[in-house]
């Protein structure tokens, strides 16, 4: 049996503030300016939001800002997860525009 | 804000147009969406990531930004270009909100996207793109999860495989649309560049040194899985692409890493009606343009990837070029003064043909890949439009891309057609049965790039609001 990560790999620098992030009231850690996109997937959270029409998982695909499969809500504003930077206390929801 | 020149677009070719540009003396601003220069392919780490590898990318890519710090090129990065407009006036969503800058001369320098054919679950979270993954490596110092297997064409695959097992993941398969003998008539073209050759050598070496299989004239039939991409099943392919009916393998994955190619985005220069023509090698539609990058607009200049794919190397010596060819229409070189500083990189550029060529080929869509999607798989991943349902527009009257749009919606979400565009493009015109050329190409229009309307009007209050005095009675 192949043994599957669940996620994502990162090494931060050894110098890196480490802070705490919520995605759906859940509590991930993460370099602080990391892109968000990264973060997530390194905390193993894959699945972002759900396509509106057909409502399928869809998680970030370019990682350079262009598909825009990564648009969620940050701090209550719908953002680029590959293009936002970590910061402290940030608010992230899973869900992308309806 | 004015200025002499505006250029969109700091990776290699618009990061040396500025340098150009300046260097003769026109005042130049740069906006790039990044925060940093360099492009994709000279993506700066960002600055918590661990031990930045020394790599070609790398060295370049901090020459360029040290360069770009070091000239009096206004530099605005992270800035979203959303509108630019005629006299050339641009408008960009910046960390203070919208700014704008007028320039006579603006060169557009804005790169290239991937191309990912697409194939039944290609939509599943873990599923990336093969730049995606560069990206990760050069700037994230991330990779996917493992066992990765990566799949598509060009040199990325190897660079990737490479770059996934140097980082300590685990590859399970390199998939190659190109046959071992593709490869082997596009040396001799590679070899143009030897440190380029010595680099994807290099690549193989580290692939065949961990036993990693490399399949060659094969692709990603299908990826399985629920809520992520558990399960990639692979067959071999014909020299189009087209699947043979020979036996499918499958491998279980914590990631598929894909990618077919680069599409040039050209958004600029479609913006403004500029004559374009489509260029299969190029990867899509490309401004028609003179030696030195000007476009069929007046003082409307493009170059690097963006304007048809040529890579890095060329991209330096045509951002050069149209930075240059900016500054003699400006009337700040002399005939003489701009042949000396042009004459360099003209015969430069001439020498690098073969290579870019090369290269270009290994990349190029293939007609039987997109004969391969399925009807029922999603082709327009905003809108969740099919292959099946392109097709059927095309019954019901769709004749070009603008039409299809109008009838399905495919190319109307976010990504504003750009990750399905030129999928979507090939199948109408199949099923019409006309060249690719005869769907035509889809319309830009302002906003280059989604920008949220909240950002874009900043934060006011019901004072702020200037209210008229009321009308005399």
């Amino acid at each position: 049996m192949i043994e599957r990560d669940g996620a994502f790999h990162r090494r931060a620098a050894p110098g890196a503030r480490m802070v705490e992030l919520t995605v759906d009231g859940r509590a991930v850690t993460a370099p602080e300016g990391e892109p968000l996109a990264t973060a997530l997937a390194a905390a193993g959270i894959l699945l972002l939001r759900r396509s509106p029409r057909a409502g399928a998982p869809r998680g970030a695909f370019c990682f350079m800002g262009v598909c825009q499969e990564c648009a969620i809500f940050v701090d209550g504003a719908l953002r680029q997860a590959c293009m936002t930077p970590v910061a402290a206390g940030m608010q992230v929801e899973l869900r992308g525009v309806p | 804000m004015k200025s002499d020149l505006i250029v969109l677009g700091g990776g290699p070719a618009g990061g040396n147009a500025a340098l150009a540009a300046a260097a003769a003396g026109l005042s130049v601003v740069l906006f790039d969406e990044q925060p940093a220069a360099g492009g994709q392919v000279w993506r700066a780490p960002w600055a918590g990531k661990a031990d930045p590898h020394d790599s070609p990318e790398r060295r370049e890519g901090d020459a360029l930004r040290d360069a770009l710090a070091s000239s009096p090129v206004d530099l605005r990065f992270g800035r979203r270009v959303w509108s630019v407009g005629r006299a050339f006036r641009v408008d960009a969503l910046g960390p203070d909100g919208n700014e704008w800058v007028e320039a006579p001369r603006l060169i557009a320098a804005t790169g290239a996207h991937e191309r990912v054919v697409p194939f039944p679950g290609w939509t599943l979270p873990g599923v990336i793109g093969l730049a995606a993954a560069t990206v990760l490596l050069k700037s994230h110092a991330a990779r996917p999860a493992g066992p990765v297997v990566v799949a598509g064409c060009g040199p990325l695959l190897a660079a990737v495989a490479a770059g996934i097992l140097k980082a300590g993941g685990d590859v399970a398969a390199v998939v190659d649309l190109a046959s071992a003998r593709d490869w082997l008539v596009a040396v001799p073209h590679l070899a143009s560049r030897p440190s380029l050759l010595a680099q994807g050598l290099g690549w193989t070496l580290k692939i065949a040194g961990r036993g990693v299989p490399v399949l060659f004239r094969h692709a990603v039939r299908r990826v399985e899985g629920a809520e992520r991409a558990e399960r990639v099943v692979i067959a071999p392919v014909d020299e189009t692409g087209a699947f043979t009916g020979g036996s499918e393998r499958s491998f279980e994955i914590g990631s598929l890493v894909v990618g077919h190619g680069l599409v040039p985005g050209g958004e600029v220069p479609r913006l403004f009606r500029a004559k374009t023509r489509f260029d299969r090698l190029r990867g899509g539609h490309v401004p028609e343009l003179d030696a030195d990058g000007r476009t069929s607009i007046a003082g409307l200049y493009a170059a690097g990837d963006g304007v048809g794919i040529k890579g890095a190397a060329a991209a330096v010596l045509n951002g050069t070029l149209a930075g240059l060819a900016a500054a003699r229409d400006a009337g700040r070189l002399s005939e003489s003064e701009w042949r000396k500083r042009a004459e360099p990189a003209r015969t430069a550029a001439a020498g690098l043909a073969p290579f870019s060529d090369a290269i270009a080929g290994l990349m190029a869509l293939r007609a039987g890949q997109v004969a391969s999607v399925p009807a029922e798989t999603v082709v327009c991943r905003c809108e969740d439009v099919t292959r099946g349902e392109i097709e059927a527009a095309a019954v019901a009257g769709a004749t070009e891309v603008n039409q299809l749009k109008h009838f399905t919606r495919c190319g109307m979400g976010p990504c504003q057609g750009r990750m399905c565009g030129e999928t979507a493009a090939e199948i109408l015109a199949r099923s019409l049965g006309v060249e690719r050329e005869a769907v035509g190409q889809w319309t830009a229009r302002p906003p280059l790039r989604p920008v949220p309307l909240a950002d874009l009007l900043g934060r006011f209050d019901y004072s702020d609001i200037p209210i008229p005095k009321p009308a005399p009675l």
